[in-house]
């Protein structure tokens, strides 16, 4: 037993809310051997942090391990008295929470709460500050000495990220459990964030438990991975095996959730998974998944799986794992009114902008600094098309949004027209006919919906103030209006907290389109969504597209996304639009280096052999943005002092696709394309 | 663990979803020791309030120059006041007063420290700098010297008792509504609600309003408990009902000059109701409080 780092055996753990037992995990078994690396991934609600809570016996008071048992290192954890669990968590296993911000005290230096690990340790003060900074150096945080003495807030979240990790592993624990490590991060410092945990590993043999919702992080750095749903293991196996052949069709159903990288919408739909996770708590007969599985069959529902064995360390909780790859498709009668396989994309009009942006500015002052949010963007929006809005945080996406909203005024001498009209700054100043041409959906659904009133009522204010309805026209009009987004109307007396993100998400969406807009601003609208949930809103708001014709700014940090949905892309950096072009040219090259950057920072499961470069540091103070090409800090293919000093132009590379770099395109061309990537030689920033 | 996802199949389950958090909401509460001792107590005084004039043996104004001063006893259970009067009577029926004018000081200091919370945090900047210094000059004051310009400006009543809690509330109550409404209207409803060309005081009252209301309802059940101990404070200064009606707070200031002479039930009692009333609507207040915030 003592080889492994972690076993788990036949694990139950449920919750006591208002007194009534609610089982969250399910007879959950798994092992993870002395240095390897062991994913637990699953969508929100299916016991992911339970799990990883109860395996350090930190759940919440009303949480308790029912049956089973977990051991680390040969302890049995669940017969540890306090001062033995203290010694464990102390010196044995070390965990790392999604948000860095939360896991350090704001009001103790950093050196001081890193040195605090080797102190409990025993090492004496001096001895203990000095070894803190070499772990801050260790974990490759730029400047660890003047990191040691600075704060929690005066620090990035990639930074802090490292300084947890730091104190994580100053124990030299032989157990890291990571659970959504990377999640808060912008894409260019998860990539950096995952290279350190991957190099991390090797240099103290630590065992991880590596926990996500990302098929594509886990697949990136787990040996084995264990597919979690409504709290049972449902697959589990060697990684890339798991993702590549699934033998669970929960698993098949989440990988073909995902945007392949050839997909657009114009010719593939997105497959989905029907019905919702059965709440916590639920008596299931049978078969956890039969309700929403397209293979079901009587035995499913009668007969509970057990984890078959099937082989090459794999196993599966499915009476037909043999057949899981056959699990249909779920695209029903109405999808397919499209042409053929695809979602029929409308062909947007090219001639036409909707909205054309000129000049546009934006400066916050912030305690006496000038905060340039937006630096002279200009940007077309076409009829019907979709273009999509990509960046890191901080880059200037949702000021954008924002300034054509309405919502936050621009600088003077920018201007945003709307079919050639000029609109007002801000959204008080505007017509009825432009509110109602210009509509946006908000990333959380929480936030965009009033909590205290029903469907009906969200979504009925709209149409009678945008859409100039009343009465029995009303009426008709929001049950159309629901139908469009496959909402049923029994959901018109709930209220949001009654409803799952996705439908949440699908009134935001109706209510947007309640006044037939010209135009939607898509604000990271599935990024708080799980990828199955994603795919069914990326379908909707393909047919409405094609429905309505509509044209949408969409932004997203997720570019796989991006690529699916979009005709034409903008980068932008720092307030400024770096490439912007047709979808397909920006991402088949010649890019801009922070494009291909960007690129080669997501990790993606149809392409996990890629050789990737990646950008050191993070996006520099929009405060005390860079002089000459803002990107030049960060940028590996920096050519010299021009980078420096002068700010290139945007160029045209081929017709509407432009590129702010001072490399000649020909030269781009054939760095990226003929040679390949290269490591960034830049220093870090910050 | 954030579980975001109901089943498709139970709709009934969902439409009825809502009354089922109500009754938890209230489920909880009766579980709650805490509460139902407070509630119980607060029922007894509010009968006490309806009914008291036609429970209680004698007529709580009967003068009866035989019986001044005379200790509880099986006739008189509290005893008698200076007067003759039948304590008992006296302090059952005084609750009537007390249960009118407290509930509806905090109603007014409520109705009036929301809407001003609601226009300080909606508006921010120089209409909350503005009310904001108002509200501050105005918590510096002195309970009793506000009181005392009422009486000057009102004449001493119940109707000036009102008015003089439900306007010392009133920046209280407000300060805590626009910290709450402060975070709300950040939030990405109000932005879709300007959006649509909503005006103001629909985005504060329709949109905001509903969603600061559970503060706004632990807020009122807190100071009800304070309304109490303040009403019962101006009207020993004589600030209120004038003699001869029965009130616990005058009842202790004719009275407590006689305690030295031995006659200690003549203010005993009142206090005892004053500080029951008080703890029970303290205890009600925090068990609401804490199943809100659960």
């Amino acid at each position: 037993m003592s080889a492994d780092a972690l076993t788990v055996e036949h694990v139950e753990v449920a919750y006591r809310v208002r007194r009534r037992e609610q089982l969250v995990l399910r007879d959950v078994s798994f092992h993870v051997a002395r240095g390897e690396s062991y994913g637990l991934v699953g969508e929100s609600g299916c016991g992911k942090s339970t799990m990883a809570l109860a395996i350090v016996r930190y759940l919440a008071r009303n949480g308790y391990v029912r049956s089973g048992a977990i051991s680390i290192d040969g302890n049995d954890v669940l017969a540890l008295g306090q001062e033995q669990l203290r010694q464990l968590r102390a010196s044995t296993v070390s965990m790392v929470y999604q948000e860095p911000g939360r896991a350090l005290n704001p009001s103790i230096n950093v050196g001081r709460q890193v040195a605090e690990v080797y102190e409990i340790a025993g090492v004496g003060h001096k001895q203990a500050l000095e070894r803190a900074e070499q772990m801050l150096a260790k974990v490759q945080i730029s400047d660890p000495s003047g990191v040691m003495d600075r704060y929690p807030h005066q620090l990035s979240g990639g930074m802090l990220q490292r300084a947890v990790i730091a104190m994580a592993l100053a124990s030299e624990p032989s157990l890291l459990i990571l659970d959504e490590p990377t999640t808060a991060l912008d894409a260019t410092v998860e990539a950096e964030v995952l290279e350190l945990i991957q190099g991390l590993r090797s240099e103290f043999n630590t065992s991880l438990l590596f926990i996500s919702h990302n098929l594509a992080v886990i697949a990136k750095m787990c040996d084995r991975v264990g597919v979690l749903y409504a709290g049972e293991l449902v697959e589990e196996g060697p990684a890339l095996e798991v993702f590549q052949d699934p033998r669970h069709p929960y698993t098949v159903g989440l990988l073909r959730c995902i945007p392949r990288r050839d997909a657009t919408r114009g010719r593939h739909r997105l497959d989905t998974i029907a019905g919702f996770l059965p709440p916590p708590g639920a008596e299931v007969s049978g078969c956890i998944f039969a309700d929403r599985c397209g293979l079901v069959q009587e035995r499913c529902r009668t007969e509970d799986p057990p984890l078959y064995e099937i082989g090459g360390g794999r196993g599966s909780r499915c009476h037909f794992h043999e057949l899981a790859q056959t699990l249909p498709r779920t695209i029903d009668l109405d999808d397919s009114a499209g042409d053929g396989e695809g979602n029929g994309a409308p062909a947007p009009d090219r001639a036409q902008p909707v909205i054309r942006a000129r000049n546009v500015s934006k400066t916050f002052h912030q305690s006496g600094h000038a905060v340039r949010g937006l630096a002279g963007v200009d940007v077309d929006i076409l009829a019907g098309e979709t273009l999509g809005l990509v960046g890191e945080s901080g880059s200037g996406k949702t000021t954008l949004a924002r300034v054509l909203m309405g919502l936050t005024a621009s600088d003077p001498g920018g201007t945003v027209e709307l079919d050639e009209a000029p609109l007002s700054a801000l959204a008080a100043g505007r017509t009825i006919v432009q509110e109602k041409a210009l509509q946006i959906v908000f990333q959380n659904p929480d936030s965009a919906l009033n909590r205290r009133h029903s469907v009906r009522r969200l979504i009925s204010r709209s149409l009678s103030k945008l859409g100039g309805y009343a009465g029995e026209q009303l009426n008709d009009r929001l049950l159309a209006l629901i139908r469009s987004v496959n909402l049923s109307e029994r959901y018109l007396p709930m209220r949001p907290s009654q409803l799952s993100g996705g439908l949440k998400q699908r009134v935001a969406i109706a209510r947007a389109f309640a006044g037939d807009p010209r135009i939607v601003v898509c604000d990271e609208p599935t990024s708080a969504l799980d990828v199955s949930v994603q795919a069914a809103i990326l379908n909707l708001l393909t047919d409405l597209q094609r429905d309505e014709h509509v044209a949408y700014l969409f932004i997203s940090h997720d570019l796989g996304v991006v690529q699916y949905l979009a005709d034409r892309i903008a980068v932008l950096y720092l307030g400024r639009v770096m490439e912007i072009g047709p979808a397909e040219e920006v991402f088949a090259g010649p890019q801009h280096p922070y494009t291909e950057a960007l690129l080669s920072a997501v990790p993606r499961l149809d392409d996990l052999g890629r050789q990737r470069i990646t950008l050191q540091g993070e996006i520099p103070s929009a405060a005390d943005p860079p002089s000459g090409c803002p990107f030049h800090t960060r940028c590996p293919r920096k050519i010299g002092e021009i980078c420096e000093t002068t700010e290139p132009d945007l160029l045209e590379e081929s017709p509407g696709h432009q590129i702010r770099c001072h490399i000649p395109l020909p030269e781009l061309r054939r760095l990226q394309i003929d040679e390949g990537p290269v490591e960034s030689s830049a220093k870090p920033a910050g | 663990m954030s579980i975001d996802a109901l089943p498709a199949q139970s709709a009934a389950a969902i439409k009825s979803g809502r009354r089922e958090l109500r009754s938890e909401m209230l489920h909880e509460l009766v579980r709650s020791k805490t509460f139902m001792v407070g509630a119980g107590i607060i029922l007894f005084w509010v009968l006490a309030a309806v009914l008291g004039p036609t429970l209680v043996p004698q007529d709580p104004y009967a003068q009866n120059l035989n019986l001044i001063n005379h200790a509880p006893s099986s006739a008189h259970w509290f005893g008698t006041d200076q007067l003759g009067r039948d304590m008992f009577a006296r302090v059952i029926v005084g609750a009537r007063d007390i249960l009118i004018v407290a509930p509806l000081a905090t109603l007014i200091g409520t109705v009036l420290g929301t809407g001003l919370g609601l226009v300080m945090g909606y508006f921010r900047g120089v209409t909350d700098d503005i009310i904001s210094r108002f509200v501050e000059a105005f918590l510096a004051l002195p309970v009793v010297i506000i009181a005392i310009l009422g009486v000057v400006a009102l004449g001493p009543s119940n109707g000036t008792v009102i008015a003089v809690i439900g306007i010392i509330f009133a920046p209280l109550i407000a300060r805590t509504v626009r910290s709450a409404v402060l975070l709300e209207r950040e939030l990405d409803y109000v932005a879709a609600a300007r959006l649509r060309g909503e005006r103001s005081p629909y985005i504060m009252f329709v949109e905001i309003l509903p969603n600061v209301l559970s503060p706004v309802m632990v807020e009122f059940t807190v100071r009800l408990g304070y309304a109490v101990f303040a009403i019962v404070t101006l009207s020993f200064l004589g600030f209120g009902i004038q003699p001869p009606s029965p009130n616990w707070g005058l009842e202790i200031a004719t009275n407590y000059g006689v305690v030295a002479a031995g006659y200690w039930w003549e203010v005993l009692f009142d206090a005892l109701a004053i500080a029951t009333l008080v703890v029970g609507v303290n205890m009600v207040a925090n068990s609401i409080e804490q199943v809100i915030e659960a």
